[in-house]
């Protein structure tokens, strides 16, 4: 924290962002007092949810910036364990398959934090695609259970894959060596973490506001091509202007801000199709105040490994 | 501290929690101190000391397990965690089955019973599996005739159904090394045992509200 206090553009751009969360929940408060049973009421709740999602990634992003590299490891670390619970605990998975997620939780999901600690590019890049998916229909296959196996197979890979393996490359950003900007990673995960999520709000609202063309109705009832045209428009907007803060040129950022949209709105679409195929609207509506972590970081777990891969090609030598 | 609670106990409840990440639902009921039995569904080691841990602490003191004395009389690990840190009730398990005449059988589980009234006392609830083992966790198995006797005998305690879901895929059967899964606890309404029912229509219908409560994988 010392030396990000001493990091003028961050704190700037921290305490930006810190002002805007604050007025916006003042504004929800004050509307929820005014208007009760209203018509706008499942729109508000939504916000709402949103909100106190935001100020929980704020707390995870200040964590992060506080303890080092190495802090922000074990604070995504946790956030992983948490994400592919809430995923496991509602996959059908069968007995035979409990070694097979031991392993999943207890080994490769340690290990994967690992070794993006250990900045070992080559092995992290790898383990999870090639390691886990040779290891996890092995481990199953062994137990001799072959009722469903390649959906078995599938399930947990995908959990893996999302919950761990994409996740990871958000605190990869941090030891990410870029000639110019060194001593201020923190801020580029501020920026993803911020384009990303204005992406999500805004096209939900958008949608919301001026939608008619759904993408893929039986996905998902309120994502629009207008709203994600809108969406992905203004949160570019946001990205470029923010420019400032990143190694990035305002074209470069913008790009950038584009690519992470896109990315994140497939990762939303394809998570809304995942609950409905296990036959769930929201991962949180089943277990309550445990669950949901997912409905808020399915897009951040797509755009994360794209936004580092894009950086690590083109600014890292 | 709660002074009639062992802290291993309450050190395994806390683990148990972390573990199962448990949420726990009072649907049919509020947490109360007055006498009870609750009966659950049993697919797991943790499900007692997570349904026990659910419950308020200064309730927690006053619940005891009823458990399979043959499983934890068998080594002095087992049964140093039965009866000192759980106060469990260990009693024995298929001795009627074994008896050689139904009066033998009856005798026996007349002693049975006898001995559960003689645990709840006049101010000690239980947590009774009426399955009497554990299951997969896809279906429950019959109820053990255990409780119908014991609504019978004790009509001033309440029997409180309740649902552990999930925790067959958290530590099952057999397995030792547990899967920190998400799991749901729900309580359901109390029920009582009508006059003149029948031992079977009355365990039907306790299974059956026990049932109702399951909210994860299919009804």
């Amino acid at each position: 924290m010392l030396t990000a206090i001493h990091d003028t553009k961050l704190v700037l751009f921290f305490v930006g962002v810190l002002a805007f969360l604050i007025i916006l929940t003042i504004i929800s408060r004050s509307l929820k007092s005014r208007r009760k049973g209203n018509v706008q009421r499942p729109v508000l709740d939504e916000l709402n949810a949103g909100l106190r999602a935001w100020w929980k990634m704020i707390v995870i992003f200040v964590l992060s910036v506080m303890f080092g590299p190495y802090g922000a490891l074990v604070v995504f670390g946790i956030l992983s364990f948490l994400a592919m619970r809430e995923y496991m605990t509602l996959m059908p998975t069968r007995p035979s398959d409990h070694l097979t997620l031991f392993w999943s939780f207890f080994v490769i999901m340690p290990l994967q934090y690992y070794l993006v600690g250990l900045q070992w590019y080559g092995f992290f890049a790898i383990l999870i695609p090639v390691l886990a998916f040779i290891f996890v229909p092995s481990s199953i296959a062994i137990e001799g259970d072959t009722a469903h196996f390649l959906e078995r197979t599938a399930k947990i890979q995908f959990g893996l894959m999302v919950c761990v393996y994409c996740l990871s490359h958000a605190p990869a950003l941090l030891l990410l060596k870029i000639p110019g900007f060194t001593g201020h990673p923190a801020r580029l995960l501020l920026y993803f973490g911020v384009v990303d999520q204005m992406n999500d709000v805004l096209q939900y609202v958008i949608g919301r506001w001026i939608g008619q063309h759904k993408i893929a109705w039986r996905v998902s009832p309120s994502r629009t091509w207008e709203g994600f045209v809108g969406g992905l428009v203004c949160a570019t907007v946001i990205g470029t202007a923010l420019w400032w803060a990143t190694p990035f040129t305002p074209l470069q950022s913008a790009g950038m801000s584009l690519a992470i949209c896109v990315v994140g709105a497939a990762g939303g679409l394809v998570m809304s199709a995942l609950k409905r195929d296990i036959g769930i609207k929201d991962f949180g509506l089943v277990i309550e105040k445990r669950g949901g972590i997912l409905d808020r970081i399915d897009s951040l777990c797509f755009a994360a490994p794209i936004f580092f891969h894009l950086v690590r090609y083109y600014f890292v030598p | 501290m709660n002074s009639g609670i062992h802290p291993i106990a309450s050190l395994l409840a806390a683990v148990a929690r972390g573990i199962s990440g448990v949420q726990v639902q009072w649907a049919g009921c509020e947490p109360d101190e007055r006498q009870r039995i609750y009966f659950a569904n049993h697919t797991s080691h943790l499900d007692f000391v997570v349904l026990w841990s659910a419950l308020p602490s200064e309730i927690r003191a006053k619940v005891r397990p009823i458990a399979a004395k043959d499983y934890w009389d068998e080594t002095p690990l087992r049964r140093y965690f039965a009866q000192n840190v759980f106060h469990a009730v260990l009693l024995e398990r298929g001795t009627s089955a074994k008896a050689k005449s139904p009066e033998e059988a009856r005798f026996v589980g007349r002693h049975l019973i006898d001995e559960m009234d003689e645990a709840l006392g006049s101010e000690y609830s239980l947590i009774l599996f009426p399955e009497g083992t554990r299951g997969t966790g896809e279906k429950m198995g019959p109820f053990r005739s255990g409780l119908y006797h014991l609504a019978l005998k004790r009509p001033d305690v309440e029997l409180v159904p309740a649902y552990l879901d999930n925790l067959n895929r958290i530590l099952p059967k057999g397995e030792f090394l547990p899967v920190p899964m998400l799991s749901l606890l729900t309580f359901g309404k109390p029920i009582q045992a009508e006059p003149g029912e029948e031992k079977d229509a009355f365990l039907e219908r306790a299974r059956e509200a026990v049932a109702s409560l399951r909210r994860i994988g299919p009804a």
